[in-house]
Formats: C-alpha cells, sequence, structure tokens
C-alpha cells in the first residue's frame, strides 16, 4: 500500500515536533507537519493521513498547567473531527506534553460522562523538572499496537509534569502499556527509576484498541545510536529502543 | 471581581510548597510545620456564575488532585488561620499567564473579560515569631522589585492612563558644563565630553535636541552599545593600543583569514561553515546587572535574548543549542554580611537556574553546556552568560541589506514599560540603591511569544520574505533600528507600535526593552504575505515604517516629527575614548606548609568544593535532549552522572557531522595574571574538544570578558593584558575569535568600599566533528586498561584549588606553551580517529588528582597511579605538587592493552607516559614519588564527596 502518513501537529509552543516527524520517516511513514491553525481552519484535512501525533512541548507555555491550553482547543475546535478520526480506525500517538494534552483533551481516557476528567499527569514528586533516561518495560498483556513486542526499553524522559494519577475506574476502558522499570524489568522500582512518582510506575497508555497510545517518555529521542547515554562505552548499535515504536505503528498501518 | 483561589487536594502535596519548606529551613527557621499555596486569579469583566464556573472546571483546575473556592468579591482576601500572604506582579510586569489565561478563556467562547491578574497564597503554620515570618516573606516569597504583597483593595488595576502627546526638548543650547554634565549623568550615562559634542551638533543646527534624539544618542554611543572602551585609544606604559578589538582579538582573525569563517565581529553572532551546505553561528552573552536584582527575570530574559542573536544573524538561524555559565558568591554565605539591598547568592543561583531551565526548555532548545563558579566577589554582581549555537542553510550567512522603500516591519512581542533604561544600567557601576532605581530595567521573559516569533520567522526566511533581519535587544527600537537603517535612513511611525497597555510615550516606546522582538527589512510586495503567515503562526506582526535614502533617522508619532538625526552624527559622531591602563603583577604570599603524608582529605576537599562537585542537580533541570541531537551529554559514564568534558550534538539528524561546544573559564587566575588566564581559558576549551575526540582543524572562539570599572587604570591595564593573550593563543592555535561581548562595570559598592568582581573572562568554542561516532568520554572504561598522562606538569599551583584549599593564592600561575600544546592535542586527535583512545578527561580544576577521580567514580571503576611516572617539566619534589599543579595542556587518556604501541607511536612528537592502570578494586590509589601512598579512596566516597554539596 501507499506510504503512511502521520500528521505531526503543531501548536504555538511546540517543539520536539522535527524529531519526531524524522522519527516517522525513518520508520517509512511520510511525515508531515501540521499546525493546529490549518485543522482549523480546514485548510488541512484529519482525513488525509492515518496517524495523528501529538508531539512534545510546552504548549502556550504549559501555563496554567501543562498542555491545559491546547487541550482545551483540540476539545472545543477540532474534538469532532478527531473522535470521526479515531472511530474509523486510525492511529493516535502522544508523547510528553502530547499525553498531557490528549488526557485534558479525553482523547484518553475519554471524559466521564459528566465531562470530568478521570486521569491525570500532577506535577512530578521530586518538585523538579527532570531531564534523564528511564527504562521501561512495555506490558504485554496491553493491546497496544505502538509497543506490541517491545519488552524493556530505554528512553528520555524530560517534564515537569508526569505523575500519572487516576481514578481506579479508568481501567475499565483504558490499559496501562508501558511502565517505568529498572534495567532487567523490574516494575516495582521507586525514583530515580519512576522519574516522576507515577501510580503502578504508569510511564504510558492506551485505549482498549491499542490504536490510541500516549506516553511520557520520548521515544523519537532514540532512534539511532548515537543517542544513547552511554554509547561510548557500551557500543554503537545501529538503531535506538525508540525506533520500533514508530516501525509498528507504520507497519499496522501498512497491515490494515 | 472574580475571585478563585485553586490548592491541591489533602492527600496530593504540593512539590512548591516542600521546596519552599526546604528553602525555609536553609535560612534556620525549623518551626514551620505545613505550607499550602494556592493559585490565585482575579478575573474583571461581566461574567455570569456560568462562565465563572466553566473557567474553573475547563480551564484553571485539575480535577483530580486540585480544589478550588471561586467568589464574586470587592477583593478583600479572606482571613484564615495560620499566617496568610499573598504576593502578586506590580503593574506593569509581564505576566505570561495572564495572555495565556486570557487565550483559553476566548477558547471557551467567553469574551467579556477585561483583565487577568495572577498571585499567590501562601499559607504557613507553625510557631513563627513576626520577625522570622517577615524575613521569609522578604527572603523567599516575594521580590519588591517586580511583585508586592497584595493587602487590600486588591489587585491594583495597572498602567491604564492614556498619553497625552507632548513634545518634549531639552535645552542645551548655551547651557554651562555643569548643567551638561548633570544632563548627561541623570539617567543617560553620558559624559562631559560626550554631551560637549551633543550641544555642539545641535548648536551647530541651530536648535535644541528632542528627549527621543537624546536618548537615541545616549543607546548608541553607551558602552554596552558602543563597546567604547574596545575601540578607544588606551595608554598602557610606553605603548598606545589604538581600538583594542582590533589591535587584538580581531587582528587574530584577520591573520588567520580562515575561509570557513563566513561572517565574523560584523553581525549578531559569529558564522563558520559546517558542511558545506549550513553554518554553525554562536554567540554568547551577559545579563548580569539584571539578573543581580531579579534572579528569575534577568537569567530569562538573558537566555531570551541570546536566541536571538543567532536568529538575527545572516537571514536567520535555527537556535540548536544553549550554553549557560554562572558567577555567584558561595551558597553558605552568611546572611547576616550580606550588603543591604543584595539578593542572598543562593536565591540568586536558585533564581537564575530556573529562569534558564524555564526558558530555554520552553523554547525546545537543548541546554547542555556549561559552567557554575562560586566566589564571595560575585555576590554583589552574579554574572550570568548565555550562549546560544545556531544554524542556517551557507548561503544566507552574510548580514542583509534592505533597499530604500522595504518596509520596517516589528515582528513577536508587544511594547511596555519593561527595561527601559538597561543598556545604560548595563554601563554604569551597581549601587545599593540599584534595585530601587532600577526597577523599570527589569524584564520578564515570555518563551512561548518568543518560540511563536521563531517558528514564523525560519518559515519566511525559507519562503524569501524579507531582506533583512535583526533583534530588538538592549536599547530597543532604538539600537535595532538605528544600526540597521545607518546606510540607508528610515521613518518609523512610533504609534504604530503595538503597546501592552496605554499610556507610553513615544520617547518610552522608541527606548522600551520589551522582550521577544525583533525587525524585519520587507519588500513592499512581500508585506501583506509576511503578515498573513505571521498571523497563521500566530505571531504578531506590524508595519511601522520604511526604509529611505536620506541616511536620517526620522521618528514620528501621530503625524508630527519627533526625532530628526543624522545617521552619521548618530553613528559616527561619539568622540574616540581615551584611557590610562596601568598593569602591575601583585604580589601574593608564597605558601609555606609542608605536604601532607596523606592527601585523601586534600582531594576530598577539592571534589566537594563548590566549585568543582557536581552540578547535576542543575544539568538534569535543563532538557538537554530535545531536538535528538545529542551525541555526547553533559553527564556520562556507567550510571550517567560523571562530568563529561565537552558537549557534542549532530544539528541535521541522520548525518555523522557534529558541533563539538565547549567552555573555558577560570578567574582565579586572574588574581594573578589576566594573560594567563586568557591562555589558561583558551587552551582549557580547546583541551575539552579534544578529549572528547575533536580537533582544532575546525575551531571558532568566542570571548566574553565581564570586567570592573574600565575607567579605573588597573581594571583596564588587566584587560589589555587579557585581549592580548587572546591574540597571541588564537594564532598559535589557528583557532580564529568570531564574536565576542564585554560587560564592564561589574563593580559595587558597600558601605562605601568598591568591590570589583574577579576579572571573570568566559572563552566559549565550538568545534566542527566529522564523524560523531569518533566521539570519546571520560569515564574509565575497563579493568587493565592502561592510564596515560600527556603533556608535562609544571610547578603550577598558583591560583589552584589545593592552594586555596590551604588558604593561598600563590604566584606560579599555569602558562601554555601552545606551540607544544597544538602538538599534544593534533596528536591526540590523530589518535581518537583511529580509535585508539577508550576515555580521555582533560586536567583541569584539581589537576591529575581530581581527573583520576572523576574518571573513575564515573566509570565504577578503580584507578591506580604513580606520580613517580609523571613527566615533569621542572623539577618539583613534593607529591601534593604533582597531584593537584593546575598546568594546561595535559590529558589522562585510557587506552586498551592491545593499543599500546599504535597509541605510543601516535603521540611520538610529544610528552606522554603510562602512569598507572584502570583497576576492578573500586578505589583510587595514587603512590608519591617516594613510592609512599598518599591517596587511598573508594571510588564510592570520591563520588559522595563530589555529589554532596549540591544535591539540592
Amino acid at each position: 500500500m501507499a506510504t503512511p502518513k502521520a500528521l505531526i501537529l503543531r501548536a504555538p509552543g511546540t517543539n520536539c515536533d522535527e524529531e519526531t516527524g524524522f522519527a516517522f520517516e525513518l520508520a517509512g511513514a511520510q511525515a508531515e507537519l501540521v499546525h493546529i491553525n490549518e485543522l482549523v481552519s480546514g485548510r488541512k484535512a484529519l482525513a488525509d493521513y492515518q496517524i495523528l501525533v501529538i508531539p512534545g512541548g510546552f504548549t502556550y507555555g504549559d501555563d496554567i498547567s501543562a498542555g491545559r491550553i491546547l487541550a482545551n482547543e483540540v476539545r472545543l475546535k477540532i474534538g469532532s473531527r478527531v473522535r470521526e478520526f479515531t472511530d474509523q480506525g486510525n492511529l493516535v500517538l502522544g508523547i510528553c506534553n502530547g499525553l498531557q494534552v490528549m488526557v485534558k483533551a479525553g482523547i484518553l481516557p475519554p471524559l466521564s460522562s459528566d465531562g470530568t476528567q478521570e486521569l491525570t499527569l500532577a506535577p512530578n514528586d521530586s518538585g523538579k523538572f527532570e531531564c534523564r533516561w528511564s527504562y521501561l518495560r512495555a506490558n504485554e498483556s496491553s493491546p497496544c499496537v505502538f509497543t506490541s513486542g517491545m519488552g524493556i526499553m530505554y528512553l528520555p524522559v524530560a517534564h515537569g509534569e508526569g505523575k500519572v494519577v487516576a481514578n481506579p475506574k479508568v481501567w475499565d476502558h483504558t490499559s496501562i502499556a508501558v511502565q517505568y522499570c529498572d534495567e532487567v524489568g523490574n516494575i516495582e522500582e521507586g525514583y530515580p527509576h519512576n522519574p516522576n512518582g507515577s501510580e503502578q510506575n504508569i510511564a504510558g497508555i492506551c485505549d482498549k484498541s491499542g490504536r490510541i497510545f500516549a506516553l511520557m517518555p520520548h521515544p523519537e529521542r532514540h532512534v539511532i545510536g548515537t543517542q544513547h547515554p552511554r554509547w561510548t562505552r557500551e557500543g554503537l548499535k545501529e538503531s535506538g529502543d525508540g525506533l520500533q515504536m514508530f516501525i509498528n505503528a507504520v507497519n499496522w498501518v501498512k497491515s490494515t | 471581581m472574580l475571585r478563585i483561589e485553586v490548592w491541591n487536594k489533602p492527600g496530593f502535596p504540593d512539590p512548591r510548597a516542600e521546596g519552599l519548606k526546604k528553602d525555609i529551613s536553609d535560612l534556620g527557621i525549623s518551626s514551620i510545620e505545613h505550607i499550602d499555596i494556592s493559585n490565585v486569579y482575579s478575573l474583571t469583566g461581566d461574567l455570569s456564575q456560568d462562565d465563572a464556573d466553566r473557567i474553573c472546571k475547563e480551564v484553571l483546575v485539575d480535577p483530580i488532585v486540585q480544589d478550588y473556592r471561586s467568589e464574586m468579591t470587592t477583593g478583600t482576601p479572606k482571613r484564615v488561620n495560620g499566617f496568610s500572604v499573598e504576593v502578586a506582579y506590580n503593574p506593569g510586569v509581564m505576566d505570561p499567564i495572564e495572555f495565556s489565561l486570557k487565550k483559553a478563556i476566548t477558547d471557551l467562547g467567553i469574551d467579556n473579560v477585561n483583565t487577568i491578574k495572577t498571585g499567590n497564597k501562601y499559607v504557613l503554620r507553625g510557631n513563627v515569631s513576626e520577625d522570622n515570618l517577615q524575613s521569609i516573606v522578604n527572603k523567599l516569597l516575594l521580590n519588591p522589585v517586580i511583585q508586592h504583597v497584595v493587602t487590600s483593595e486588591e489587585h491594583r488595576d495597572a498602567d491604564a492612563h492614556d498619553c497625552e502627546f507632548e513634545l518634549t526638548t531639552v535645552d542645551l543650547i548655551g547651557i554651562s558644563d555643569d548643567e551638561l554634565e548633570s544632563i548627561g549623568s541623570h539617567k543617560l550615562s553620558l559624559n562631559l565630553e560626550e554631551m560637549k559634542r551633543i550641544q555642539q551638533f545641535f548648536t551647530s543646527i541651530g536648535r535644541n535636541p528632542t528627549d527621543a534624539e537624546l536618548e537615541t544618542l545616549a543607546q548608541t554611543w553607551s558602552e554596552h552599545c558602543g563597546h567604547k572602551t574596545f575601540k578607544g585609544k588606551i595608554t598602557l606604559g610606553d605603548t598606545v593600543v589604538d581600538n583594542l578589538l582590533k589591535s587584538t582579538i580581531a587582528k587574530a582573525t584577520k591573520e588567520l583569514d580562515k575561509p570557513w569563517c563566513l561572517s565574523v565581529f560584523v553581525d549578531n553572532a559569529g558564522v563558520i561553515d559546517f558542511d558545506g551546505e549550513y553554518a554553525l553561528c554562536f554567540k554568547v552573552e551577559t545579563h548580569n546587572h539584571p539578573s543581580a536584582i531579579e534572579p528569575y527575570g534577568g537569567a530569562s530574559t538573558g537566555i531570551g535574548g541570546v536566541i536571538r542573536d543567532p536568529l538575527g544573524t545572516g537571514l536567520g538561524a535555527k537556535p540548536i543549542l544553549n550554553t549557560d555559565v554562572f558567577c555567584f558568591g558561595t551558597p553558605d554565605y552568611p546572611h547576616e554580611k550580606l550588603p543591604s539591598g543584595t539578593l542572598h547568592p543562593r536565591r540568586i543561583f536558585k533564581g537564575v537556574r530556573a529562569g534558564v531551565a524555564d526558558y530555554g526548555n520552553r523554547m525546545g532548545i537543548p541546554t547542555s553546556n556549561g559552567a557554575i563558579l562560586f566566589d564571595d566577589r560575585y555576590v554583589g554582581n552574579p554574572l550570568v552568560y548565555c550562549g546560544t549555537l545556531g544554524i542556517m542553510p551557507s548561503n544566507i550567512a552574510k548580514a542583509g541589506q534592505q533597499k530604500p522603500g522595504d518596509k520596517v516591519v516589528l515582528l513577536g512581542g508587544k511594547t511596555g514599560r519593561d527595561g527601559i533604561h538597561g543598556v545604560t544600567f548595563a554601563s554604569v557601576d551597581l549601587t545599593q540603591e540599584s534595585e530601587d532605581t532600577s526597577a523599570s530595567s527589569v524584564q520578564i521573559g515570555n518563551p512561548i511569544t518568543e518560540k511563536k516569533m521563531l517558528d514564523a520567522i525560519l518559515k519566511a526566511r525559507d519562503q524569501g520574505l524579507f531582506r533583512r533581519i535583526t533583534d530588538c535587544g538592549g536599547g530597543g527600537l532604538s539600537s535595532a533600528i538605528g544600526e540597521m537603517a545607518e546606510e540607508t535612513g528610515v521613518k518609523v511611525y512610533l504609534e504604530q507600535v503595538p503597546l501592552k497597555y496605554s499610556g507610553l510615550s513615544y520617547t518610552e516606546i522608541w527606548i522600551s526593552e520589551a522582550q521577544e522582538r525583533m525587525i524585519v527589512a520587507v519588500p513592499p510586495e512581500y508585506v501583506q504575505q509576511l503578515l498573513d503567515l505571521c498571523e497563521a503562526e500566530n505571531t504578531e506582526s506590524t508595519v511601522i515604517g520604511e526604509f529611505t535614502d536620506t541616511k536620517r533617522l526620522e521618528l514620528f508619532y501621530d503625524g508630527q516629527q519627533v526625532c530628526d538625526l543624522e545617521m552619521d552624527f548618530l553613528h559616527n559622531g561619539t568622540p574616540q575614548v581615551k584611557r590610562e591602563a596601568i598593569w602591575e603583577q601583585p604580589q601574593h604570599p608564597e605558601p609555606d606548609f609542608d605536604s601532607p603524608e596523606n592527601l585523601t582529605n586534600d582531594l576530598l576537599n577539592i571534589l566537594g568544593s563548590w566549585n568543582v562537585c557536581s552540578k547535576e542537580w542543575v544539568i538534569r533541570q535543563y532538557d538537554h535532549e530535545v531536538q535528538g541531537g545529542s551525541v555526547l551529554k553533559p553527564l556520562v559514564g556507567v550510571n550517567e552522572d560523571g562530568p563529561g568534558d565537552a558537549t557534542i550534538v549532530t544539528p541535521r539528524l541522520g548525518s555523522k557531522k557534529g558541533a563539538i561546544v565547549s567552555n573555558g573559564v577560570n578567574p582565579k587566575y586572574g588574581d594573578i595574571d589576566p594573560y594567563w588566564m586568557a591562555a589558561s581559558a583558551i587552551d582549557e576549551a580547546l583541551r575539552q574538544i579534544i578529549a572528547v575526540g575533536g580537533s582544532l582543524e575546525r575551531v571558532a572562539l568566542l570571548d566574553n570578558f565581564s570586567w570592573g570599572n574600565p575607567t579605573k587604570p588597573d581594571r583596564l591595564g588587566a584587560l589589555v593584558r587579557a585581549a592580548q593573550a587572546c591574540h597571541d593563543l588564537s594564532l598559535s592555535y589557528g583557532a580564529p575569535f568570531i564574536s565576542g561581548k564585554d560587560s564592564l562595570f561589574n563593580e559595587y559598592e558597600v558601605e562605601g568600599e568598591t568591590i570589583c568582581i574577579p576579572h571573570t573572562l568566559l572563552i566559549s568554542a565550538v568545534a566542527v566533528m566529522q564523524d560523531v561516532s569518533k566521539a570519546v568520554s571520560m569515564d574509565a572504561k575497563k579493568e587493565g586498561d592502561l592510564i596515560y598522562i600527556v603533556g608535562l606538569t609544571y610547578n603550577e599551583l598558583g591560583g589552584s584549588h589545593y592552594y586555596s584549599n590551604h588558604g593561598f593564592i600563590g604566584n606560579t600561575v599555569p602558562k601554555v606553551d601552545a606551540v607544544k600544546s597544538k602538538k599534544a592535542m593534533d596528536a591526540l586527535s590523530s589518535a581518537t580517529q583511529q580509535g585508539l583512545i577508550a576515555a580521555c578527561h582533560d586536567c583541569s580544576e584539581g589537576g591529575i588528582g581530581v581527573a583520576a577521580a572523576e574518571m573513575a567514580f564515573a566509570g565504577n571503576l578503580g584507578i591506580s597511579i604513580k606520580l613517580d611516572f609523571v613527566p615533569l617539566g621542572e623539577k618539583i619534589d613534593r607529591n601534593d605538587y604533582i597531584l593537584f599543579s593546575e598546568s594546561n595542556s595535559r590529558f589522562l587518556v585510557e587506552v586498551k592493552p592491545e593499543n599500546k604501541d599504535a597509541f605510543e607511536k601516535a603521540m611520538d612528537v610529544t610528552d606522554f607516559a603510562i602512569i598507572g592502570e584502570v583497576t576492578g578494586s573500586g578505589t583510587l590509589t595514587v603512590s608519591g614519588i617516594d613510592n609512599r601512598q598518599v591517596i587511598w579512596a573508594t571510588v564510592e566516597e570520591l563520588k559522595e564527596a563530589w555529589q554532596k554539596p549540591l544535591r539540592w
């Protein structure tokens, strides 16, 4: 089939759009950076893409709370179009600020019947923005398309608000996709393995279909070998651990 | 008014409150039991209860972890149990949240909000005295320069008055020298000679100047913009230096004449070729005085300002890396010794760190290089250096040129009263009153405004919509447009400038240093396209004038001319400054203690000193991974916490070509001889590039002088010596300077006594690396590997950490033999190219001892070395001196046994020796020249000593 097309959503303060585009291109997709204004105005249409990506950044400065303002803009201005896009069986990926936006916009998990949010990303327990590398384990029982078969991976986090706090009933319709762990996959580890204090060491979640997925760590920052923080002592690998996530997405689109 | 308070629910502790509690206990106040912090929002406008509910639920409150109260009120905050204080921004101070919140509320479809003010409410519980509470408020919660305690009747409604136009002229013709001097020194920072020149000029054209004309001249001729000292005529002994910059630093660049230097000393940043297709663009600036009085705002606008330098170079470079170097008083400086009007170094440090991190992180630029230095002479005058590396297509590396008829378009932020007189403020000493008199010079940054502008500019650049670009930095529109239009002339219509609030006079509009603004010269046929593009990127753009061919600076306000100056007088009218300099090397007492038998404690002390200790607390709060290009990070090693020497990035993802960035700075050597301080800084910056696997083939340097008052001959003498070293070393290493900046007048008065900062020259270096897969990190790699030292060790402990540890400065400052050093560096580069090096670390502060310890704990391996094997440049019969000498041009290198012969062959041209090996013992052991053990320490205890001080 034709090359899968990924729409990397830009908004004021988005800043991981280019490297996310690069990761998708490496994985064999065609990536296009599209400003939210272009979607709102109708100059660009979601229907022309198979993957919607909300990349990392500090949209609108993360003023008030991380991702809040873009979340409202997405919900109020293009919410129905995003729903249509997901209903049609396409993929959605949120990274870092993208997860914060998706959670607050009700894309993942959906808002409760009275419109309130059931999961949030609170400030890190350390009270600090943390830029460090974390081991992650993909949850084998999760239906997640992106992390399928991935096992343990090593990816950087860089955020100040990444602590997952959830109303337990959210797990009726949402699945834990990736969890912070140590180098051998133990998911009970505390700080700094769990860099933010997330409950159950949750690093990423997906919907029941596995097609809507978002995580705090940055898979796009580990797609080539030289990005690994210890490659000068452990040797240079051909690709980085995060690349498989993008390849999985591309392959899934190709196979459907 | 609608007043909304938002706080964390029980069970969700607010990390801000925890941090504050720790800061309070650092003040020595231990009786605070509990702190609650609420965000307070006050909105005016015609809002229904339904509107209020939606604003709370859909924008302000996170329902999972937060609770809130909203009420229509007349403004008096409620009484609560415990001590409660509410802090809000002063009128006119930029509040980024206000802008974002307005947008969010408009998105809800609610468009009848008039004003928004934000603040924080702190409720402190515990048995605390009134004095202690006041101390907490003044030292931690509030900076009166930008904030105030909300009492009642608040929030104060800011700024809203209209400005009646009134043309102001200043009577200069015919007035006495005394009167001239008084006008010049009041706010203008112009001396009598300059004022007389202005008087002469206006007398010759038969009219008095307007205030706008006088302000424009003051800004253009200020030390900050005009670099009077560096361009002046300086007498030092028998020699006269005519233009220090051109006769030293720039002269070396000219002589080197590297074909890969694309634009040097002429634009906002220096530019070198990267890979034929793209060019690298580099600039470092200082923002010292603003950071002294408002650390967060001063530092954030410092980084915001330097990001606009590459963006305003050529036709615009994309910023790809930030570097930050700070100099503060020591964090444990006694509160009671603090000069009045001065913030405590710990508070300055925390504020500066937060300002730089918040701005850089939001801009999406990795902050992956830097240094932090401490000396108590920085207490009243900290230094904040911010640098940005950018990349651009090499065919647009040179500054553009507008044509008459091109439109002047202002991009980015709105203009307010922020930062009025910033450049003249930077051109005088700080005094105790600085905090009061300079409040209007303080700016707060809004990174998202800058990010939007950056996105728009790069798009417009790629579509070829403008012919020239520059940034509005110090001096605001006055400097930006005044300099840009020098060759043509310009007309500017000041009433067109978008304002944050009404009430600014035409002069205030013209000289405001409001942040996040740039100027582009746009051909008339592209104006609409540019305005449309900016609108699509949510960035403001306004035509405010046009370039002419009159070579005059003409300003108008509502149709009336308020300035009409000849460009020639504005730019060339200033008299050349003449200054006297003297230089005499100070004589410090020589140490008179014997070498201790055991040096382990000395090593632990040096590792745990503020200057040497781990800066991980700072580094992790910077995003150093964004953009995905990082190859060698600031923290390296088996646990990713060792001190890397230089940082490497690949600006073009997928390409193996890299940029290496490093810095060298050691003001301690300047206390002995600024010449060797400068030479050492250059050597250090280059060593780091070599240590990570780079080469001297294509290295460019930046100089940033932070100095004392140059009208004092001894300060100036020191400056001349440092500049001469820059010339000499640049030539010897073949590394040209491509840009630089000076910040002079870094002195402050405490009770009548003047304290001058240590002369501080920061050298920043950028190198092109052909293949980043050859990079080497400093962490020890494998048991059994050999440890070599490259370079000779001399009895050079003057200004060293070891001497300082024993209370001495000494006089034997480290020197540089650049010819020898270059040979060694070239040999090492060739060895890394051949893959012969497993690890390499440069010897700097703390000499061999610290370098070996850092390699060991970064690799979590032992190292054992013998001082007897260290090749010496002169006779040294003391273990301590060999171990801690800070001689330049030295490296510790780890080599696998199988590469021994090949490595030694590659290093044949230089001095080197095997001094030990990597061991599996988990200890650092050093045996002395008498074969006695002088160091025995586990890597855990070494690392703990190094990490402990800044584990905040």
